[in-house]
């Protein structure tokens, strides 16, 4: 198992090394730098800027010292936000979005399985209707629809909670709500599926020739096959529910890491886009690693 | 227990007019209708029948194993033990299934549960209905699997299903039915799936756990040969009915009933070297379509008007019973 984790470590490198060298390029491909605006900065500063920031040696330069200092796990000076390095502007975003994430995560996980598990139970029954259409509803209704409504219903009329922000813990509640609905959807249609393969084989029916309870059914004989596609599912979803959503931190006002994703491409902020990048591919790699782990634990049939 | 002397005045198991039927978009399947038979104490009962004739989904009615819907079991009782199993409520069936009648499956393949260790598997009958607490039904459960012949047992114990080949698992089935020590035995084609000389073995381990336990055996096979070897009576089935039933000898060597002729008639082993192999013309008829009299008649060679009107399984002079009318009159002799 040491062995395995391991490898598949080392295999990283490689991979972080073509995410950052595409993303270096193809940042710079696109027309306009961090220093271009309407109102434009007196072209000798303009020079003064790219000469502190290194911008005016050649590309390739520039790219050498970059992986220079990636190597040293720095990313960068951002160049919009002055004074401040693309590592300490994720090192304060980042857990913001991670605490927003992980509790949406458990919502959508929560939610998720116990809805297909029912469905699964009683298939083409009106609670699986019911079950499955709502969960089709969550998959459709995008959040900008869902985060707006959930505002106007349980922070104007009903004044339970605040519409923004993100200062007490009953802030949360509403992004969490919002962000985790659409995943759990999701994921009460893999469970659903995945629970009624597993309920049909063979097995299921020695189980119940043995006696065994419905509760022992699910719980002792079919979730560990029957949540298989999830837990396949979860490693890219986990990367991108806890890195934060653009759209959630923009209608809840939250000072997370998702709206920086897009706000640096618009500025050309070319570390920070860089940066984030291979931030999020990190977390990719280590969570579909983690996922992989998951599921040799659960599936006793792979090997590593 | 206080019920000793009516156990052993009645049958073990006593089924009588046992329908059930599916209810798909194509109409009502009768994959059983109106099967009645018993079993003693003790005994092995064959039952054999082509694929579809119903024999598996007689015994999972009893046990209250058809997906309902489709399946329904629309009439009939199974008197187990004084328990009529048909009428019985879930939690009163969990009780009997796996404690007192236990089921071995065809595919050893797919019985067992890849995703749980054998042990889990094997001590679970343990668990449910006799609360064992666990080291001690972990050290029946390497037991169990020392009585069916597993070296090693208290290693490969350990073990995942995927880690047994096919004999080895239909073995480690066997165990896990016998470990509540059941009354009965029902055995869906166990040794189908397996090739030759693990049949062998598996039908000889059945026969020595039953003759060290005293249990009562239902095997249901297409293979006339190991139910011919194996069992006391035999119920021949066809098109979800019995159509002949009685001691194994007389159903394989005087049979009555055309079908079971045609049927012993075309086992290639029984037939003269280079003479072209007896089949049976035409299909097995479509359950969902009603049959008015002998399900058989439209294949039968000696088919008369009387086989149209209903018939019933009657007993004949040498206790074998026959579902011919013809056989029943007296004007049919095989």
């Amino acid at each position: 198992m040491f062995r395995f984790i391991a490898a598949r470590l080392l295999q990283t490198i490689p991979v972080l090394f073509v995410v950052a060298t595409l993303t270096f390029f193809m940042v710079r491909l696109v027309p306009g730098g961090p220093f271009d605006a309407e109102r434009n900065v007196p072209p000798e500063i303009k020079r003064e800027l790219e000469a502190y920031y290194g911008l005016d040696k050649p590309v390739f330069q520039q790219y050498l010292d970059y992986l220079g200092r990636l190597v040293r796990g720095d990313l960068g000076p951002s160049y919009k936000f002055a004074n401040r390095s693309v590592n300490e502007m994720i090192a304060s975003t980042f857990p913001v979005s991670l605490q927003l994430g992980g509790m949406a995560l458990g919502l959508a996980l929560l939610l998720g399985i116990t809805a297909g598990v029912i469905a699964a139970l009683r298939p083409n029954s009106a609670l699986d209707y019911t079950a499955s259409g709502i969960s089709m509803m969550g998959i459709c209704l995008p959040t900008f629809v869902l985060g707006p409504l959930f505002i106007l219903v349980f922070a104007l009329n009903l004044r339970w909670v605040n519409a923004s922000g993100w200062f007490d813990s009953a802030d949360r509640i509403l992004p969490a709500a919002t962000l985790g609905i659409a995943y759990a959807a999701y994921i009460a249609r893999l469970t659903r599926g995945g629970m009624l393969e597993i309920l049909s084989q063979d097995f299921i029916r020695t189980a119940r020739a043995k006696g065994a309870s419905e509760a022992r059914i699910i719980f002792r004989h079919s979730l560990r096959g029957g949540l298989l596609p999830v837990v396949s599912y979860l490693g890219p979803a986990a990367a991108g529910i806890l890195t934060g959503s653009f759209v959630i931190e923009t209608i809840f006002q939250i000072p997370g890491l998702g709206r920086h994703f897009v706000t640096s491409a618009f500025n050309r902020d070319f570390t920070m886009v860089t940066g984030i990048v291979i931030f999020y591919a990190v977390l990719i790699v280590f969570f579909n690693l983690l996922v992989d782990i998951v599921q040799i634990w659960l599936n006793p049939k792979l090997k590593y | 227990m206080c019920g000793l002397q009516k156990i052993d005045a009645m049958p073990l198991l006593q089924v009588k007019n046992l329908r059930t039927y599916f209810h798909t978009r194509n109409g009502v399947v009768r994959a059983v209708d109106g099967v009645s038979f018993e079993i003693e104490k003790g005994q092995t009962l064959g039952i054999v029948g082509e694929s579809g004739s119903g024999k598996s989904v007689t015994c999972y009615s009893m046990l209250g194993l058809i997906p309902q819907p489709p399946g329904r079991i629309e009439s009939g009782e199974a008197i187990f033990d004084g328990v009529d199993l048909l009428k019985a409520g879930p939690p009163q069936l969990r009780k009997i299934r796996g404690k007192r009648i236990a089921m071995i499956f065809q595919d050893p393949m797919t019985s067992l549960n890849p995703y749980m260790r054998i042990e889990d598997q094997l001590i679970e009958p343990l668990l449910i209905h006799e609360r064992t607490d666990r080291r001690r039904a972990v050290e029946l459960g390497v037991q169990a699997l020392k009585d069916v012949g597993i070296q090693d047992a208290a290693q490969r114990i350990r073990s995942y299903p995927h880690e047994f080949s096919g004999g080895m698992r239909q073995r480690v089935m066997i165990a896990m039915a016998l470990i509540t020590k059941p009354d009965l035995l029902i055995a869906d084609e166990p040794t189908t799936a397996l090739d030759v000389t693990v049949q062998a073995q598996i039908i000889e381990l059945v026969k020595r756990m039953q003759a060290e336990r005293g249990m009562a055996v239902i095997w249901i096979s297409h293979d006339l040969g190991v139910v011919a070897g194996l069992c006391q009576r035999v119920n021949v089935m066809y098109a979800g009915r019995v159509v002949e039933s009685g001691p194994t000898d007389g159903i394989f060597r005087t049979p009555q009933h055309p079908y079971n002729r045609a049927l012993q008639k075309s086992i290639p082993a029984l037939q003269p070297k280079g003479v072209e192999l007896y089949t049976i013309a035409g299909m097995p008829p479509d359950l969902s379509k009603p049959v008015a009299g002998c399900a058989f008649a439209p294949r039968c060679e000696f088919v008369q008007d009387i086989c149209r009107t209903p018939v019933e399984l009657k007993a004949g002079a040498s206790g074998q019973s026959t579902a011919c009318v013809r056989v029943q009159n007296g004007d049919l002799k095989l």
